[in-house]
């Protein structure tokens, strides 16, 4: 469904992203890790259009994304590392807004803004405004956002920053059933544990390079000798080692 | 079309989501422009503001005197007598714009060179550098006064004579032919006659048990003219209304600072990550600049048309020219306001420190456009200069469709021109904008 083929972006002398590649099906969930700097927001901000890249090609269904205006944008959903919403506004008006983006009719949109807040369980606070919600609320509501005009493929840039251990299940039981709809998911997250619980295949970057994409049993090739099964943290930490990136 | 609907009611929704930024919005332009209008009104029933002067009189001569209670008599003056030491320390207070000090000596010399062309006296004047204007208005109506005494105790008093008296002892010594010794000798013997004959009014009654009549005035010279003032508006019974003015000012200089709202909000809006979803939404580039442009627009017309519904009501402001031109010209400013906010956005990197960059441009903007004060007092190369400063062209074209009555041929050149700074503040917003979001 979405094919990432050697991208590339530089700034200045800075390669943020050298030469990435990696797929993402129909019903499956990727999980994009990588220490911080490593390139995972700029791949993923190329992904969606909002970084021009200076090689590669992004691919959906074998045709790739031109232009902002391309209709393929359509298939896409972002969900941003930040809390993208108006705290102004009622829940029920930032997804109006959010919705008429991508044209939808007033009756799809309606269904669409019903659907994604049953989904996230804000059904009874549509028309609270966003400013009064918990951080938790929030992060569902930014998911809701992303999912209303029904795409194919879901970028989610760390959606769990800063949420309580419920509000986390309850997202992660959204992006299940998401991928039970046929979703593809790319995950970026810095919490080994939500991709040992969701992710299907690994891609790990550092440096803006692919050093290791597999399932996570297939990770456990670069488990360091003699250790026997290990977790994701200790494969990630073998690969990319233990310096400090801040 | 449809997403940029969705963005000019958004930008709606939050405009109006903080009442009390509205309030502050509406009323605040509203209750400045009303203080300034209040000031420049011009209401020829209001009470002048005389300007105070202090008179120091050194010289106590019948001139002197003169001086004296010619200003006092003045309108425009507000005249004191304190000793110069007491002038001197209320112009270094501030409580008095100027102080004028007349030596001892000034009569007697002041006649001399009135007439002889000898060397003038000097008169003292201490002023506070910061009322300048006033000076310039204390000086004139001063010269009024010192030639009307002096040329009156010439004329008709003893120095006068004095004068006369010792000429025609001189006249021998005087270096000319005789005959021109003879005939000044003639016209001076007739002057004297004049001076010693008894002044009409001091002349003995008509009838007998009739009263004496009170001496004359002393007579000196007087402006040899009266001017017959006409405040030249859009008609002969419209009278000039200041808040048109004031209002058209403030309500500019708050619609530009609304836009520093504008290009700061799309900052946030950068920082908050909500571009990010705008971006990766299928929309074109022109299309979300377009939006911002709308609702910034339409927010700038909400507040101008606040402003003068406001003035018109409470202040009789009355749109006595084109009303079609009026709207070109709020158009064409609402949409300038919005372009200059779009290029902010573009320019600034912070939300905050693009806060005061854009504050203070937008002051020097409306400051140099004469919205606070009328751009006659700046230096003529500075008036030149705000030929580029888009706030006058709004200014002077609201006051052209207002007070002055003009038609609609009048607002065509200031709309174009604020189009103009549309169109540049755009293309160089469109040019700057940071598009990338990584």
């Amino acid at each position: 469904m979405l094919d990432v083929r050697g991208l590339r972006k530089a700034y200045g002398d800075l390669v943020a992203v050298h030469e990435i590649s990696f797929s993402l099906n129909a019903g499956e969930v990727v999980g994009l890790l990588g220490p911080n700097g490593a390139g995972k927001t700029t791949t993923v901000s190329m992904i969606a259009g909002l970084v021009v890249p200076d090689g590669g090609q992004v691919l959906i269904d074998g045709s790739p994304l031109a232009g902002d205006t391309d209709p393929k944008k359509q298939r896409i959903g972002l969900v941003p590392q930040d809390l993208a919403l108006y705290d102004e506004l009622s829940a029920l008006s930032n997804l109006q807004f959010f919705g008429a983006l991508y044209r939808l009719s007033p009756a799809v949109l309606k269904t669409a803004i019903d659907r994604s807040l049953t989904l996230v369980g804000l059904a009874d606070r549509a028309r609270d405004r966003v400013g009064t919600f918990s951080g938790g609320m929030k992060r569902r509501l930014n998911l809701a956002a992303s999912l209303l005009h029904d795409p194919d493929i879901l970028l989610l840039d760390e959606p769990t920053v800063g949420v309580d251990p419920q509000s986390r299940n309850a997202i992660f039981s959204n992006l299940e059933t998401l991928k039970a709809q046929g979703k593809a998911l790319l995950y970026t997250t810095h919490y080994m544990e939500e991709v040992e619980r969701l992710a299907d295949r690994v891609v790990i970057v550092d440096h803006g390079r692919v050093v290791a994409a597999d399932t996570l049993d297939g990770l456990q090739q670069y488990a360091p000798t003699g250790a026997g099964r290990v977790s994701l943290e200790t494969i990630f930490l073998a690969l990319t080692g233990r310096t400090l990136r801040d | 079309m449809q997403a940029i609907l969705a963005m000019i009611r958004k930008d709606l929704q939050l405009f109006l989501a903080d009442r009390r930024a509205v309030v502050m919005g509406l009323v605040a332009p509203v209750a400045i422009a009303s203080f300034f209008g209040s000031i420049f009104s011009g209401s020829p029933d209001a009470e002048r503001a005389k300007i105070p002067v202090a008179i120091i009189d050194q010289d106590r001569t019948a001139v002197s005197r003169g001086i004296v209670e010619g200003a006092r008599g003045d309108q425009y003056l507000l005249v004191s007598n304190p000793t110069a030491d007491e002038a001197r320390d209320a112009v270094k207070k501030g409580t008095l714009a100027v102080a004028v000090i007349i030596p001892q000596g000034f009569g007697d010399a002041a006649g001399r060179a009135f007439f002889t062309g000898a060397a003038k006296p000097e008169l003292n004047v201490l002023y506070d550098p910061s009322r300048s204007t006033e000076l310039g208005l204390v000086r004139g109506v001063l010269t009024e006064h010192i030639m009307q005494s002096v040329s009156a105790e010439m004329f008709t008093g003893d120095q006068g004579r004095t004068l006369v008296d010792d000429t025609l002892a001189a006249i021998d010594a005087m270096p000319m032919a005789g005959q021109q010794q003879a005939m000044l000798r003639d016209l001076l013997q007739s002057a004297r006659k004049f001076y010693s004959a008894p002044a009409p009014a001091a002349a003995a009654p008509a009838a007998p048990g009739a009263t004496a009549a009170a001496p004359a005035p002393r007579r000196g010279l007087s402006m040899p003219y009266a001017v017959k003032e006409e405040a030249v508006t859009s008609g002969d019974n419209v009278s000039y209304n200041g808040y048109a003015h004031s209002f058209a000012g403030m309500g500019i200089q708050f619609l530009l600072l609304a836009s520093i709202d504008l290009g700061v909000g799309i900052l946030l809006e950068r920082q908050r990550g909500l571009w990010k979803r705008l971006r990766s939404a299928p929309i074109s580039r022109l299309s979300l600049l377009a939006g911002k442009a709308a609702s910034g627009s339409l927010i700038a017309l909400l507040t101008l048309t606040v402003s003068f519904a406001f003035a018109m009501i409470v202040f009789g402001v009355r749109i006595q020219g084109s009303r079609i031109g009026f709207a070109a010209i709020a158009l064409a400013t609402a949409l300038m306001a919005s372009t200059f906010g779009l290029l902010v956005a573009s320019l600034g990197k912070t939300p905050g420190g693009t806060r005061g960059i854009a504050s203070l441009s937008v002051l020097l903007m409306v400051m140099l456009g004469g919205a606070w004060v009328p751009s006659f007092i700046f230096p003529a190369w500075l008036q030149r200069l705000t030929v580029v400063i888009p706030a006058r062209w709004a200014v002077d074209g609201f006051d052209a469709m207002t007070w002055r009555g003009l038609g609609l041929q009048a607002a065509v050149l200031p709309t174009l021109v604020m189009l103009g700074f549309a169109a540049v503040f755009g293309t160089l917003a469109v040019a700057r904008f940071r598009w990338e979001e990584a």
